[in-house]
């Protein structure tokens, strides 16, 4: 009784630096999604180009970007500021690196998932609008673009779920999310209770992200 | 000639990676004809189709649509209108695709209304008018609200009969229609365009439905080889002297 007692205070305790940490985790998860998705739609574009320069600018990018760490990436942002263009990196610098970190990541991934779909869509839809009088963009916003998105769902999903897990990598900058208050609270009582308490979090941020996308694709099975 | 001519092919050569498909074709269709194009797989029908409603570029030739040039010989090459004149040139045709293509997260209704809301900014009122009145027409006013895969072949076939007239284009083409529909939805599809026919549609109709061309046809046209063997009316071309054409029809018919 007095272990659950004791184990009840701990987290009370920690549990408002958590709900911070948490919220910066939420933060960064938002942020990279809005600005990511629109941004590897574009990518996919240039992967897909019938300009080769960047077809294969493109291309390198977006290897580069999958083949190498993140966390890595994360550092090599932070500190282009400062090597490529000699400014001193300010401390507001911090989160705005970890942002166009996650973003220029995981615009390559979605990049990818973008082009399986849209290569996926058979040739006759595009012949049928051009037939019909759609100009290239109406094409793609009224007829493709539709189609792509119930296709990509469940791979979209998968990254963000990753994602969700991949925000922990913000300790390498020092930005003190949920995972990095955890780590400090599991330091100072000698115990991986927080760890797990934060474990949990990421678990149910993780569910909510699941069945919200489970939901968006029952609500696009009306056709097939 | 002249004004009457909807439709002019001159000298279209087409080839794909040095094998030519179509060598020399020349084609005029005037308004009201209805007109099959049949032949052996290879003979380059689906592809003279899709030269004339543009889907391929020609590689020398002429395509005029009521006298209006959408490809011209200068100097030698095939030279495309610019892209303005030839979005208003495709307005003059239509052309049902053999796997209906129709667009499937639209329903029926949409599928139709879309094209003349988007293209020709049609009142949505009026585009659903025209729609509700071709889908009764074709029998198909009851699955206004279904979606394309809850419908059998020969009503999406219809269904996309009747998103290419929403368009009231002057000439509507069929590439092979019916191709990809066993017999019994053949016939629903089949009669659909008999009733355009006798509305007196302009039509050209890449076909293997040899008595359903025979039937309908104002003029046949036999494509071998990326030419033109035969043409003429139906009893004209089936019942030709040349012993291809003979042998061909012959063998459909056993």
């Amino acid at each position: 009784m007095t272990a659950i007692l004791e184990f009840w205070n701990k987290f009370i305790t920690m549990l408002p630096e958590l709900m911070e940490g948490f919220g910066v985790t939420v933060t960064i998860f938002a942020l990279t999604l809005i600005f990511s998705l629109p941004l590897g739609l574009f990518l996919s574009f240039g992967r897909m180009a019938k300009n080769s320069l960047i077809r294969t600018l493109s291309k390198i990018y977006i290897s580069v970007m999958r083949g190498t760490p993140l966390m890595l990436q994360l550092v090599v942002v932070y500190f282009s500021p400062y090597y490529v263009f000699g400014i001193k990196i300010s401390n507001s610098w911090r989160f705005t690196a970890v942002i166009v970190a996650f973003v220029l990541n995981y615009a390559a991934y979605f990049a990818e998932i973008y082009r399986s779909g849209i290569e996926s869509i058979p040739k006759g839809q595009y012949e049928a609008a051009e037939v019909l009088g759609y100009t290239k963009v109406q094409t793609f916003v009224k007829i493709i673009l539709p189609q792509v998105i119930k296709r990509i769902l469940p791979p979209i999903t998968n990254e963000m779920i990753t994602l969700v897990k991949d925000t922990s990598l913000a300790f390498v900058l020092a930005q003190v999310e949920m995972f990095t208050a955890a780590k400090q609270f599991a330091a100072a009582q000698a115990s991986v209770m927080p760890l797990m308490v934060a474990g949990v979090f990421y678990y149910i941020f993780n569910l909510i992200v699941a069945s919200l996308m489970e939901f968006a694709e029952k609500k696009l099975n009306y056709y097939r | 000639m002249g004004e009457k001519s909807l439709l002019t092919i001159n000298h279209l050569k087409k080839s794909f990676d040095g094998q030519t498909i179509l060598k020399d074709i020349s084609l005029q269709v005037s308004r009201g004809e209805v007109v099959s194009i049949i032949g052996p797989s290879g003979s380059g029908k689906s592809t003279l189709l899709r030269c004339a409603t543009m889907l391929e570029t020609m590689d020398s030739g002429e395509l005029i649509y009521m006298g209006e040039k959408a490809a011209q010989e200068v100097e030698g090459r095939c030279v495309y209108a610019s892209r303005t004149d030839l979005r208003r040139i495709r307005r003059y045709f239509g052309l049902v695709f053999q796997n209906f293509n129709l667009f499937p997260h639209y329903s029926v209704l949409k599928n139709i209304t879309d094209a003349p809301m988007t293209v020709d900014k049609v009142p949505k009122k009026e585009a659903e008018k025209r729609a509700m009145h071709l889908l009764e027409q074709f029998g198909l006013a009851d699955k206004k609200d279904a979606y394309p895969f809850q419908l059998s072949g020969g009503q999406q076939q219809r269904v996309s009969i009747a998103r290419a007239l929403a368009l009231q284009p002057e000439i509507l083409f069929f590439d092979e229609p019916t191709s990809a529909l066993d017999p019994e939805l053949t016939g629903e599809v089949l009669k659909v365009i008999k009733q355009l026919a006798k509305e007196k549609m302009t039509m050209i109709i890449v076909t293997h439905e040899m008595q359903f061309a025979k039937e309908i046809s104002d003029r046949v046209i036999f494509l071998e080889h990326g030419n033109i063997l035969a043409q003429g009316t139906a009893e004209e071309v089936f019942y030709s002297d040349n012993a291809r054409i003979r042998d061909f029809i012959g063998k459909l018919n056993s």
